[in-house]
């Protein structure tokens, strides 16, 4: 089963990039591809380059170096990635002490600052995950992941669970944080328009692929591969008359990945699908300036793409 | 029930005065999950009840399925007063179906999608063609042909379809109201659209009512006719979605679509989470976290005691244009002269 089929992605020095696609398209295991978190029975091939050094060659000693310090990940449901039977603090502090970056007095000490960065206060540190909500739990990972100043944050579907409000809380910590720091984000959803809000470069996956790539506000209003296009339609602007009563989605569902159509894999859910995509997969092409996308009617002749009707 | 101000047509579903307490744990304070919600629902109408977890919209769906006995208040389905002993609650839940968020946690994985549907029709003791009615439900929910279905488990099944499944088992006995608590929540984007315009569709074909319990505002524009906005247990805002969702006037409400990705203007972040509802506040019960009065615009407007103070009435069931429960708005409004402004 091929989860992620030739995926290229470069993300500079404090940039953002965010991964869009459906569940099952391969994103997810993308980012635990990317610190080698995959299981032992996980074939990888290609090249995962970290600031220059590939992840995928790498010692496991220096590995273990390069996880939390040059690259942290925080997951989806912080109520599964946190101990529940440890405090906050002393989870927090961890990874600064198996670094050996701090003793344990430091580590303290640096926690509470970490819990106040995030906007909690540091008498949370003995706190028990279920003690604190969903928001304030997604906070923990936050600082958690900043704990032993990465330079790359790969944050998994980090507002996925939470109410509009705490998303939008998280999401502004997390802009806040990278941005303040420097870091670099790969930020990982289902949601287009969170993260075309959020980052500068975006990329739709499909089936293991990414099929659209270029500039964030692009891809997101003028997507010229169809499925980009229906994603971005499918969490409507409130305010606009065309999606008022009038919900779009795809017909089917994302496709198995043990069994991959043919040709292009959108093309049985393609509005727009011509007889030769069922034989042809297209590869990514120039559609505007920085920006990609694997469609047939994608011509780099015309700048500004005919894609779809 | 029906008062001077009701309706041409008699609703549906109403609820009048509906409070919700639980008793608080280890000598807390017991908490007013529904603290006086007063809803209406025409045949055939789309409302969507929407809020951030925790206020209260859940137990409000709930107590409106029977499942919970309101503290005070009632509850009526069809303009009689729901009853809550065992057999009139079960012909209760035949003409009233629940859709949940989760379709993987709502179906059995041991049954086939076909005992799923048929199951209703069994604890109902359903008296035709029970393969005939499984299969009308199926396709009416979009899985077709409905044969090549019926001897599948949920787990061979995507998102979509398991809850185009769970929505077949509701409609299986011919509802005439579904309460569907997030029922896109956890389905793909692209799904998601599917399911909704499913839900368009049983109510043009069936003339089928909903209450779609979400926080997502999205969806209330998709495909609901009216939105109630919830606040710690009570309606803040309610009315049209055209004029609640493009001109809220409730401070919660604008709060709620300016931090859409898209929303146009500076973000309203409020802070914090929401507040207990074993502690409503006094007063507006938004005060301590609105940013009206934190800003100096409801001083401005010479309310901003009133806010701490004095308590908003509940809002009416159901009125022709938006209504809000804000001081603010209030004095906001231009008063018609000769009487105060509906």
């Amino acid at each position: 089963m091929h989860a992620v089929r030739g995926v290229d992605l470069t993300l500079a020095a404090g940039q953002k990039l965010g991964v869009a696609g459906e569940s099952g398209c391969g994103k997810s295991t993308l980012a635990l591809a990317l610190l080698r978190l995959l299981p032992a029975s996980a074939h990888l091939s290609g090249e995962i380059l970290l600031d220059g050094e590939d992840v995928l060659t790498m010692k496991w000693g220096r590995l273990r170096a390069v996880r939390w310090a040059g690259a942290s990940i925080v997951f989806q449901g912080a109520m599964h990635s946190l101990n529940a039977v440890h405090r906050i603090g002393d989870q927090i502090a961890e990874p600064l002490l198996i670094h050996g970056r701090a003793t344990p007095a430091a580590a303290r000490k640096r926690t509470a600052a970490l819990l106040e960065q995030v906007g909690l206060p540091a008498a949370r540190a003995d706190a028990y995950p279920h003690e604190l909500s969903g928001g304030q739990r997604q906070r923990v990972m936050i600082a958690m992941s900043l704990a032993c100043d990465p330079h790359l944050i790969v944050a998994d579907e980090p507002t996925t669970a939470l109410d509009v409000m705490i998303q939008a809380q998280i999401l502004r910590l997390i802009e806040q944080l990278v941005a303040d720091q420097n870091i670099s984000l790969l930020m990982i959803s289902h949601d287009l328009a969170v993260l075309a809000d959020t980052c500068d470069r975006l990329a739709v996956m499909y089936a293991g692929r990414v099929v659209e790539e270029g500039p964030a506000a692009a891809v997101h209003t003028a997507a010229h591969h169809p499925y980009a296009q229906a994603l971005s339609a499918a969490f409507p602007r409130i305010g606009d008359p065309a999606s008022r009563r009038a919900p779009r989605g795809l017909p089917g569902d994302p496709p198995d990945p043990a069994r991959l159509p043919t040709g292009c894999t959108f093309h049985p859910r393609c509005p727009v699908a011509l007889a030769s995509c069922t034989q042809d997969d297209q590869p990514l092409r120039e559609a505007a300036p920085h920006h990609h996308a694997a469609c047939v009617h994608v011509s780099p002749a015309i700048p500004q793409g005919v894609s779809a009707p | 029930m029906t008062t001077a101000e009701a309706p041409a047509t008699s609703p549906l579903l109403a609820s009048r005065a509906l409070h919700v307490t639980f008793p608080g744990r280890r000598g807390a304070p017991p908490a007013q999950a529904v603290d006086g919600v007063d809803l209406e629902l025409a045949p055939g109408e789309i409302v969507a009840l929407v809020g951030e977890s925790g206020c209260g919209k859940t137990t409000l769906a709930r107590t409106l399925l029977g499942l919970v006995r309101p503290t005070s208040g009632e509850v009526s389905f069809g303009g009689e007063t729901l009853d809550y002993r065992a057999r009139a609650l079960k012909a209760y839940r035949k003409r009233v179906q629940l859709v949940l968020q989760d379709p993987s946690g709502s179906l059995n994985p041991r049954h086939t999608v076909y005992d799923a549907v048929a199951e209703g029709l069994r604890i109902h003791g359903h008296p035709g063609d029970e393969r005939a009615a499984v299969a009308e439900a199926l396709s009416r929910a979009g899985l077709r042909p409905p044969e090549r279905f019926f001897l599948r488990y949920p787990h061979e099944l995507s998102g979509g379809q398991r809850q185009r499944v769970v929505i077949a088992g509701a409609l299986v006995l011919g509802p005439e109201l579904i309460v569907a608590d997030e029922p896109v929540a956890s389905l793909d984007a692209s799904v998601r659209g599917e399911i909704l315009a499913l839900l368009l569709k049983l109510r043009d074909e069936l003339g089928l009512s909903a209450l779609v319990v979400t926080h997502d505002l999205g969806l209330a524009w998709n495909i609901a006719d009216r939105v109630a906005v919830m606040y710690l247990g009570r309606i803040v805002e309610s009315g049209p979605v055209e004029d609640v969702l493009t001109h809220p006037q409730h401070p919660y409400t604008q709060a709620l679509l300016s931090v859409l990705p898209e929303a146009d203007g500076e973000p309203v972040v409020l802070s914090g989470e929401p507040p207990d509802p074993s502690r409503i506040p006094s007063g507006c019960r938004f005060h301590a976290r609105c940013q009206v009065l934190a800003s100096g615009r409801a001083e401005e407007a010479g309310v901003a005691d009133k806010c701490r103070t004095e308590p908003l009435p509940v809002l009416p069931a159901h009125a022709d244009g938006p209504q809000v429960a804000c001081h603010w708005a209030a004095a906001r409004r231009v008063p018609r002269p000769g009487g105060p402004q509906e």
